[in-house]
């Protein structure tokens, strides 16, 4: 039996990691604003909207079932035994938090963090189905992210499941590692967009006969920077407090979190500016910001052990991969992703995954580290992508994600909620019907 | 062909699986562990294809 120990956390520790967790919504609100920004004006509220509706669902959702699914290191699991040693598999939490004691900080600590972490994971899909996904729809897949999905591979790596103990049971380094949550928020968040845009399928008029895309730019620049700052804030108490709750990380480590993860954010903007800037002969404003929060999502796994200039080669490389891949799904994948959500969490989270195996700087044993984080993507991808894949596919089945062609064309504003977000100035004109 | 290329996913996952639980030799479960991966990418590369042909049929 290896189960792994509970962390005990000094007075200091907990005090920094309520204000931490006190910033994360800040995280959710800077997404909301990204993904409003980047659809058509005519279902602008729409999106907000929904941003707020998948965020109540998922904290009911997670409240019932999600936690108990979940649980936190040093909380009762249920375990196989295969090869002589004992896995973790799915935490053994009561439903509806009753296993939560007053006296037991660390895991409500947790239990607080995990709440607010699938709200952020569920807004990542809404990216990737804006201008045609149904609100009630978009609710329905929040709840089978929020109540299977997250809560299962969320337990592998934070409640002390098998992906944590591959270090203890096999040898691989600290286990698989990730402080902030590339992986069980970005990269789950990223798959769950990925297999939205496929069962949606692109929104009309986005590929003409020849099958080459069409631009329907973002209606709102400022919106979608004014999302960039406020994520940034979000990231910072996203990082500190899953560094101190899931790493142990000391108050002087997160320190380090806060520079590490700014650094990789303005690098990464950097490089997506730079390489914009080159191509196009002017900056552009939604693939800037696309590399910034490329950039805070491939920060989060590796914080806590990378090194100032490391951190700035993690962003380095995800804002050059984040400016790359959305071009491939537009062009070469034919997905369309208006919110760039695939390319942002998916593709950044795998990369930042990756870099705690190859920058990152442990104390102690480091050989098979990269292994385990290599067997952590390989788990998302070869689990959790038709997990969520056949769950939206069956949800489609029974109740139509997509929107009706007349709804797309009138806008989701005026289609689901009667009313414009912008009724003064807003002209619907028949641009993006297919030809 | 859709549905193969999500079965081939779980199949590399499978292979991860297997050589992290029961090899112990550090060479061997490093090469069963990147050919899991392998198959995933070839499950990846089919189930891309099958989405592409829907969407050609599609516009035709």
């Amino acid at each position: 039996m290896t189960p792994l120990p509970a962390p005990v956390l000094s007075e200091t520790a907990v005090t920094l990691c309520i204000f931490f967790i006190l910033l994360v919504p800040l995280a959710a609100a800077g997404l909301a604003l990204v993904n409003a920004g980047l659809g058509r004006s005519r279902s602008a509220a729409h999106s907000m909207l929904t941003s707020l509706s998948v965020i109540a669902v998922a904290a009911v959702v997670y409240f019932v079932f999600g936690f108990s699914w979940q649980g936190f290191i040093g909380q009762p699991a249920h375990v196989f035994t295969m090869g002589g040693r004992a896995w973790s598999w799915i935490s053994a939490e009561p439903l509806f938090l009753r296993g939560l004691r007053l006296d037991d900080i660390p895991t409500l600590l947790a239990a607080w963090l995990q709440m607010l972490s699938v709200g952020l994971a569920a807004l990542i899909p809404l990216g990737a189905g804006a201008d045609r996904w149904r609100m009630g729809a978009s609710a329905a897949s929040t709840a089978l992210l929020a109540g299977c999905t997250y809560p299962l591979f969320a337990h592998w790596v934070w409640g002390g499941g098998w992906l944590a103990q591959l270090g203890v049971n096999c040898g691989l380094g600290h286990g698989f590692v990730d402080a902030g949550g590339s992986s069980s928020i970005h990269i789950l968040g990223g798959l769950t967009a990925l297999s939205i845009a496929w069962i949606l399928g692109p929104r009309l008029g986005k590929y003409g006969h020849t099958g080459l895309p069409n631009a329907i730019p973002g209606h709102n620049s400022v919106l979608v920077l004014t999302g960039c700052m406020l994520a940034w804030v979000g990231w910072l108490g996203l990082n500190s407090a899953g560094g101190i709750l899931f790493t142990g990380a000391e108050p002087g480590r997160v320190v380090m979190i806060a520079v590490n993860t700014t650094l990789a954010a303005a690098s990464a903007s950097l490089t997506s500016a730079t390489v914009t800037w080159r191509r196009f002969g002017k900056p552009d404003a939604s693939l800037i910001a696309n590399g910034w929060i490329g950039g805070l999502v491939a920060s989060s796994a590796a914080c806590p052990f990378l090194k100032p200039p490391t951190a700035v080669i993690v962003g380095i490389v995800a804002g050059g991969l984040v400016m790359f891949a959305v071009e491939w799904f537009e062009f070469g994948l034919k997905v369309d992703d208006p919110g760039a959500a695939i390319s942002v969490h998916a593709l950044s989270g795998i990369w930042g995954v990756l870099a705690v195996g190859l920058l990152a700087q442990f104390s102690g044993r480091t050989s098979g580290q990269f292994l385990a984080q290599l067997v952590g993507i390989a788990t998302l991808i070869g689990f959790v992508l038709p997990l969520t894949y056949g769950l939206n596919w069956l949800l489609n089945r029974f109740y139509p994600q997509r929107v009706a062609a007349d709804g797309e064309r009138q806008g989701m504003d005026l289609h689901e909620l009667g009313a414009d977000a912008y009724p003064e100035f807003v002209i619907h004109t028949e641009g993006f019907i297919q030809q | 062909m859709k549905l193969a290329g999500f079965l081939l996913l779980l199949a590399g996952w499978a292979i991860v699986l297997a050589a992290v639980v029961l090899l112990v030799p550090a060479l061997p479960r490093t090469g069963f562990v990147l050919a899991g991966v392998g198959v995933e990418v070839l499950g990846l590369v089919v189930v891309v294809r099958s989405h592409l042909a829907v969407q050609g049929e599609q516009r035709e």
